[in-house]
């Protein structure tokens, strides 16, 4: 090569020799910041990054306890827990959220509610937790997701236990419903309990039990990889889970309720004279609480919100009523407790009653008036003159202490938060409420239970529960079981009267039903099978503290008469006392009977059977 | 003949009449070749370990390497001469393949490094970290040393072509270190010292042009990363977390092999392939690493010496860039991984798993060989 004869070979092997010389040394040095470098990460901070290695790894992860379930007095399930398959997203795993959601929404229907629920849930939430985004998937969506999988990366579907009310709009009002814990709650609830738990009692018997039905958490330290499945579990303490509830409500009994009903607004209350025990507790209409379990959509809701029949309200024992004429049996054992009327005591009826020195006529129902007329057909007529006649007599304040026995007024106690007391006026109330003075036509219309009074079904089948049991107190429940701590009872003392009072009033009532100048004999009397005592009653609307905006035909429909029920069966040994409130309509004492044939008559056709084959053996021995 | 004069004079003092032994008829160099496998057989105890025992992967991973040895040995007999005589076509040759891959390449994570042949895939990258420096090599080793301006020009520019057609594709640790294979020729051949500390008066302006001509977002993003990882924990922060998590929680002695949490929970990314030095130092402490550092260092102490005792200029430029890239490589993973340097995808040799890298790699090894066991035939040829 002839350019190498120009070159200094030498020197230049010897610049490079150098230069290898000084990489050499500089490679030593970079090679001693390496080691230095891991010396320090190893040595000097082995112990916090050992730590965290610990911490990455091992997971202190809670296992949320299993709600209790509810029964009915049937062991019926009104409440249970179903396995539901949740698309859920782990953020740190996705790379671009909003394409991710547009891609899911391709494959499978994601709301905006559901979307927008999400993204406020993304910004709260522990790293690598999942939040979910859709709810009990069905096979299809599940089969969609999984085969799509590889293009989504941060989803995952998981198992989740999701309360199912498997009765639906049966039981909206009384079970209740549980809901996604809202940023309000989040801040009462404790954080140790519900860690894990994505649900809370709402409203009914899960919202009043939610104490029990929750359960105890469990916890268990888990090994995690990255992604935060679960590889084993180092330890674990189990939850305990909640309890379970059994109800005296009978689903049958309810069902037949709500047949009964034919679909009309209003409400239904069946006792068990016994034991207190709600038997039934319809409110008409109603809805599926199922939809509120996984979170309701906007629209959803404010359908129902708005719903002019308000199917979110519990009229059982929200709705407040004035009494009207179902209030006279009561009133009845008022006079004789306090002796302003004697059973034999009679008066003349001509249709009206005046206070003297005015010219208002107070005007029976009926307006040819029903003539000479005691206690006893004042009740199974149904006569307001005489109750007019006698009211001044008894005065508002001993009618407000003695119908107060009977929890007018009061909350009953019953095992839900949502409930109203009723009122039961006074010369002391008014003056609190209105800073006036009690005139006495005001106790004119209040003893037949109109004007100021207010009641709820609840407290109606709680006082004709009292006069079944002559005055015997029970308390009205729906669980079976007793929680103390939860179930505190707002009154109970029996209430001692002479017996021939009671005996008296039974009598009347039964007469409303079995006689054929009784208000409910045309109606449900005939036919009867067992001895039912029942009181009607027919309420005057005023004014409807409903919405604003609904046609003339409805408003018109609204300010119809309420028809009021009470009653209790059978007379000789009462299984059964209920209430019943149709809205602007008629007809309670013929749901009365339609709910008590369904009730009593198996019992007692099995009741005859047993003393039939009773009777048999007797015979053939 | 002046030539044979030069021969001897080169020659001296090294038995120039030394009748060669076997081991150099056959071109081969056993002790770069014997630390060379003993860092494999390290390699795929630490890739079982990593790839969660998937003995599918480490058997894949030796079969690369027993290829990676034949092609080794077959470069090995390729004389420098040739690969000199050969540079400026295989140069032009690997441009175009760059070229090509930018027109016709196959994308795969985002990135379009691949040419699809019909029996094989390779990444032409690869191909020009063999070249860069036999080119460069080839053409200072022609010229008067130390370089001129001129020269210095030209080699800048064959350095720069590849560099920045690497750097779209986007590959930017390999663009980085091709670019450093090419400087280290210039470094070896005498750059003068004033023209060194001009040219780091200039890294400054020039990397900023690099920032905001050459890097894409993702690869600045890296950096920025790089310097404050706790500014995105959960997104591209996480890897760099994690391995100083494994490298650390290893301590002195490791948690024994197959017992690293990190690893096997995944909280590793990428725990086989770049960030495979964490595994090792998570089951085998920082006894295992040096271990490993000091099996490095014979490879590269050995080919520092086959750099000395080269017999000619090409020879003595090609081997001291070969050798002290596989260093960079070694510096830029193990830098990268404890949190020194930004996260480049620059794979540990011979450990990591993947056979171009290997594949390389052991080319590399191979020129060395050539280098080293070419000389004394040289001289008994001519």
């Amino acid at each position: 090569m002839p350019v190498n004869t120009l070159k200094d070979h030498k020197a230049e092997q010897r610049i490079v020799s150098i230069r290898v010389w000084l990489a050499l040394v500089f490679t030593i040095l970079l090679v001693m910041v390496l080691i230095s470098r891991l010396f320090y990460l190893q040595v000097v901070q082995y112990d916090e990054l050992a730590t965290q290695s610990e911490e990455n790894r091992v997971l202190l992860q809670t296992v949320p306890p299993v709600r209790g379930l509810i029964y009915d007095r049937n062991d019926r399930l009104l409440a249970t827990n179903r396995s539901s398959q949740t698309l859920a997203i782990v953020r740190e795993r996705v790379e671009d959220l909003d394409q991710l959601l547009d891609d899911i929404a391709r494959l499978i229907n994601v709301t905006e509610t559901e979307r927008s629920r999400f993204m406020q849930q993304i910004n709260r939430r522990r790293p690598f937790e999942s939040v979910p985004l859709k709810f009990r998937l069905n096979d299809e969506q599940v089969a969609l997701i999984a085969v799509n999988q590889f293009r989504l990366p941060g989803v995952e579907i998981n198992a989740e236990l999701v309360r199912e009310y498997p009765e639906s709009d049966a039981f909206a009002h009384s079970v209740g419903y549980v809901g996604r814990i809202n940023e309000r709650e989040l801040k009462n609830l404790d954080p140790a309990l519900y860690t894990g738990t994505y649900t809370v009692g709402k409203i009914g018997l899960e919202r009043f039990y939610e104490p029990v039905l929750l359960g105890k958490p469990g916890y268990q330290e888990v090994e995690v990889n990255a992604r935060g499945r679960v590889t084993r579990v180092l330890s674990r303490v189990n939850p305990i889970p909640g309890k379970d509830l059994q109800l005296f409500i009978d689903t049958d009994l309810q069902n037949a309720a709500i047949k009964a009903m034919q679909g009309r607004r209003g409400s239904v209350v069946a006792l068990d004279p016994k034991t207190g025990g709600v038997m039934a507790m319809v409110s008409n209409p109603a809805f599926d609480p199922n939809l509120f379990v996984t979170g309701i959509d906007y629209a959803t809701f404010n359908d129902l919100n708005t719903d002019i029949e308000k199917p979110l309200y519990n009229r059982a024992t929200l709705g407040e009523y004035p009494p009207a004429s179902t209030i006279k049996p009561l009133v009845a054992l008022g006079l004789l407790d306090n002796n302003v009327v004697d059973k034999n005591d009679k008066i003349y009826d001509k249709g009206w009653f005046q206070l003297p020195g005015s010219e208002h006529r107070f005007r029976n129902w009926n307006r040819k008036g029903d003539g000479w007329i005691d206690l006893n057909r004042a009740i199974l007529r149904s006569n307001d003159t005489f109750f007019y006649k006698v009211a001044e007599k008894m005065g508002i304040d001993r009618l407000h202490d003695f119908l107060s026995q009977f929890g007018m007024g009061r909350s009953s106690g019953i095992d839900i938060h949502e409930e109203r007391a009723g009122l039961l006026p006074s010369t002391e109330w008014k003056r609190g409420a209105y800073g006036q003075p009690w005139y006495p036509g005001e106790t004119v219309i209040a003893i037949i239970g109109q004007g100021y009074m207010l009641t709820t079904p609840m407290q109606l089948a709680e006082l004709v529960t009292l006069i079944a049991n002559r005055g015997k107190h029970v308390e009205p429940r729906l669980v079976k079981e007793d929680i103390p701590e939860l179930q505190s009872p707002e009154w109970g003392e029996d209430i001692e009267l002479d017996d021939q009072h009671w005996g008296l009033v039974i009598d009347a009532m039964e007469k409303v039903v079995s006689y054929n100048r009784g208000t409910a004999y045309w109606r449900i009397g005939r036919g009867l099978k067992y001895r039912m005592a029942g009181k009607t009653g027919t309420a005057q609307v005023v004014s409807i503290p409903q919405g604003e905006e609904y046609d003339a035909e409805k408003l018109k429909e609204f300010e119809r008469d309420h028809s009021l029920f009470v009653a209790f069966a059978p007379v000789e040994d009462p299984q059964i006392a209920m209430a019943v409130v149709l809205e602007n309509n008629n007809g309670a004492a013929n749901v009365a009977r339609e709910v008590m044939d369904f009730y009593l008559l198996p019992k007692l056709a099995r009741a005859e059977q047993e003393k039939a084959s009773a009777e048999n053996k007797r015979t053939a021995q | 003949m002046t030539g044979q004069d030069f021969v001897r004079q080169l020659n001296e003092g090294q038995g120039f009449h030394r009748v060669p032994d076997w081991s150099e008829r056959l071109h081969i160099d056993f002790m770069l070749i014997g630390f060379v496998v003993i860092v494999c057989g390290a390699g795929l105890f630490v890739l079982y370990s990593a790839s969660g025992q998937d003995m599918s992967i480490v058997i894949r991973q030796a079969v690369y390497m027993l290829i990676g040895f034949v092609g080794m040995i077959i470069i090995a007999q390729v004389s420098p001469r040739l690969l000199m005589r050969l540079s400026p076509w295989i140069y032009i040759g690997g441009v175009i393949l760059l070229i090509a891959v930018l027109f016709m390449g196959i994308h795969s994570k985002g990135a379009q490094r691949w040419i699809q042949l019909p029996f094989i895939r390779f990444q032409p990258s690869e191909i020009i970290k063999l070249i860069m420096p036999i080119v460069v090599a080839s053409y200072l080793s022609k010229r008067q040393l130390p370089p001129s301006i001129r020269d210095i020009a030209v080699v800048l520019i064959l350095i720069g072509i590849p560099v920045v057609l690497i750097a779209r594709q986007p590959d930017l640790g390999t663009s980085l270190l091709i670019g450093a294979s090419g400087l280290f020729i210039l470094l070896l051949a005498g750059l003068r010292k004033r023209l060194i500390f001009s040219a780091i008066m200039l890294a400054v302006p020039s990397i900023w042009g690099f920032w905001h001509f050459v890097m894409l977002n993702y690869q600045k993003q890296r950096v920025l990363t790089f310097l404050n990882p706790q500014s995105d924990p959960w997104g591209a922060g996480w890897n760099i977390i994690q391995s100083k998590i494994a490298i650390g929680s290893g301590g002195l002695y490791g948690k024994g092999w197959l017992l690293g949490t990190q690893s096997h929970l995944d909280f590793l990314p990428e725990s086989h392939t770049d960030f495979i030095i964490a595994v090792l130092a998570e089951e085998f402490g920082l006894m295992g690493c040096l271990v490993l550092l000091a099996l490095y260092a014979l490879i590269i102490g050995r080919g520092l010496f086959i750099t000395l005792k080269a017999q000619t200029l090409f020879g003595r430029l090609l081997a001291g860039s070969i050798t002290l890239t596989f260093f960079v490589y070694i510096f830029v993973n193990i830098g990268m991984v404890s949190g020194l340097l930004p996260v480049v995808g620059v794979p540990l040799p011979l450990v990591s798993r993947g056979g171009t890298s290997l594949a390389t790699l052991m080319a590399g090894f191979g020129l060395l060989m050539s280098i080293h066991t070419h000389k004394t035939f040289l001289g008994q040829s001519r």
